[in-house]
């Protein structure tokens, strides 16, 4: 079947390439063939492979522990290896990382495809670009410098004046804690929205903003009402793929987040993440059975991205089906 | 047939009140004049078509008249445009009060295919807040859809998605939505250039039943089209530096039997273009 669809390819190719397609052995076709078959199936070997020694390290664990992992004490020393408190975690910070991110991703995305002059909007553009690129430790070494002083002397007071009676900011205020894990989360983020949501943007068909904009419709509402709801599995496309870089990333988390496994509601307190549990525990950890659930937790958390990150594609696949039509 | 026989809430019932009227108009694109020195009345009620070769600024003139041309970056316009009078290019003029006077259709369908068939009819109507008059959404719908010819068609269906009908559904559907909002006067912008040859009739026939109760507008590429359908012809013609103007414009009877220019009789006799 590969071969007969390469020559069908090279017949409607034309007169132009006739003459090349005689030159090329079909020796030659046949290695190229074989090298894009084998890339092809390289990375998902990788994928696959990835997941059995995660199973396969993580097997004693599974085995001592049991159901076991699910419970919220996560004490080595006592043999007891609960890891809901990073689940906790992970699912708090990256939802504010989302609730940040997601509204000023979407709106600089639509500021740059629909409002910003050509000449402002390509720099921006790059730039945000750019900021998706930069390592996650030095979003760290800001977060711990920045971020987590101005959190325990401004943020935090304020919020806590305001929203005091919640409790979701009750108590003391640390600086580092979940809020500082989700805010560095939040600007990590930003880029990955904006810069997908922008080009889910710029696919949508002119001739949906005119038609909006002929029945009387101000730039807004044609912004609302034909540019968004045409994208708008895209946008989700975007946000859910913002969502799997803040579940995965460890670093930048591990140094402001204060690493205490605890399910508390207050934001200002410490907590933990699946991601930054072994990359801080790694090193110290003693016993088969704390090497194995550590890397159990990250076969959880493997498994999560996983399932995030095909939920992601198959959004983006449908909304840009829907514009080819 | 009987939908055009209905009043209508807000305006009178024929459209010979609204005049649109064209004075020295120039379009731009940046620094490139498209369309250059227009001058021209449209007959209220009548169908008036604008033919003319491909890049003859004829689409840029459709769009000079509900100002949608200066949608396009860096696109302006200097001149008037007079609807009863009004310059709607004087300062202070709301263009999106313009576009709700003057509907427009486009070359290709573009229904929103998120909404569905009567959400699309009543995308405009839902932006001007308040329905006119005293109707109901559901009555302005149904008298959209009879008065595009499509209500037989889709009464089954009016929660299906817009995109679900065929193309020459989808023009009637968009033409319905054009005018839902209730508008004066109709651009027409190559409407059956996209659709089947059925449809195109369909659309031609359509353009002749709601004649008198609008002023149409319609640029065609198709010099049959607009000899069958329209009341007047305005030939144009891109000429140096690819500056459009407006050669002849006549009935349609004198445009395609005597026309007075060289220019225009070469055209219609098929000598170039």
């Amino acid at each position: 079947m590969s071969q007969e669809s390469a020559e069908v390819i090279s017949a409607t190719a034309g007169a132009s390439a006739r003459a090349a397609r005689t030159r090329i052995s079909p020796a030659g076709d046949r290695i190229f063939m074989f090298l894009l078959y084998a890339s092809a199936w390289f990375v998902l070997a990788i994928v696959a492979a990835l997941f059995l020694v995660l199973l396969q390290r993580s097997w004693p664990a599974i085995q001592t522990i049991g159901l076991g992992v699910f419970t919220q004490l996560w004490d080595p020393g006592g043999g007891h290896f609960g890891v809901l408190t990073f689940i906790y975690g992970t699912i708090v910070t990256s939802a504010i990382a989302l609730l940040i991110a997601g509204p000023v991703g979407i709106g600089a995305a639509l500021f740059l495809a629909e409002l910003a002059p050509k000449r402002l909007a390509t720099p921006v553009a790059m730039l945000i670009e750019l900021l998706a690129a930069v390592p996650s430790v030095v979003y760290g070494i800001w977060g711990l410098f920045v971020l987590v002083p101005v959190i325990r002397m401004y943020i935090g007071p304020a919020l806590q004046h305001t929203f005091g009676f919640l409790p979701l900011f009750q108590g003391p205020i640390y600086g580092v804690g979940m809020l500082a894990g989700g805010l560095i989360l939040s600007i990590m983020v930003v880029p990955t929205v904006a810069a997908i949501s922008r080009d889910v943007f710029e696919a949508v068909p002119n001739d949906q903003r005119e038609g909006m904009l002929a029945l009387g419709s101000t730039k807004w509402e044609m912004m609302t009402k034909a540019v968004l709801p045409y994208a708008r599995s895209g946008v989700v496309g975007a946000l859910v793929l913002g969502l799997g870089r803040a579940l995965g990333e460890a670093m930048a988390v591990v140094m402001v987040i204060g690493n205490k496994p605890q399910i508390v509601a207050s934001l200002f307190q410490p907590a933990y993440t699946m991601a930054s549990v072994p990359a801080n525990e790694f090193s110290e950890a003693t016993g088969k059975v704390y090497i194995s659930a550590l890397i159990e937790v990250g076969l959880l958390l493997f498994i999560v991205s996983l399932l995030v990150n095909i939920s992601a594609r198959l959004l983006v696949w449908n909304a840009s089906g829907r514009g080819r039509r | 047939m009987q939908a055009i026989q209905e009043t209508q809430p807000g305006r009178p019932a024929d459209a010979s009140a609204t005049r649109l009227e064209v004075k020295d108009l120039n379009a731009y694109y940046g620094k490139h004049l498209a369309v250059k020195g227009v001058n021209m009345q449209f007959e209220p009620g009548a169908i008036t078509a604008l033919i003319g070769p491909s890049g003859c600024g004829k689409s840029t003139l459709l769009r000079c008249l509900n100002r949608m041309h200066e949608v396009i970056p860096h696109a302006h316009v200097e001149g008037e445009v007079l609807l009863d009078g009004q310059n709607l290019y004087e300062p202070g003029v709301d263009p999106t009060d313009t576009r709700r006077r003057i509907g427009m259709v486009f070359q290709r369908p573009n229904p929103f295919p998120t909404m569905t068939i009567m959400d699309n009819v009543l995308a405009g109507v839902r932006l001007a807040g308040k329905p006119p008059g005293d109707a109901t959404l559901e009555e302005i719908s149904e008298k959209s859809l009879r008065r595009a010819a499509l209500w037989d068609e889709v009464k089954d269906k009016l929660h299906k998605a817009g995109t679900s009908l065929s193309g020459g559904q989808q023009q009637r559907l968009c033409i319905a939505r054009a005018l839902a909002v209730d508008p004066e006067v109709l651009l027409m912008d190559e409407p059956a250039s996209a659709l089947d040859p059925i449809s195109t009739v369909k659309i031609e026939e359509l353009m002749r039943e709601l004649r008198g109760a609008y002023t149409i507008i319609i640029v065609t590429h198709n010099m049959q089209q607009a000899a069958r359908c329209s009341d007047y012809t305005g030939f144009m013609l891109a000429g140096e530096a690819a500056t459009g103007e407006l050669v002849e414009f006549d009935t349609t009877s004198k445009m395609f039997t005597t026309p007075k220019e060289k220019r225009t009789e070469d055209y219609i006799t098929g000598r170039f273009g």
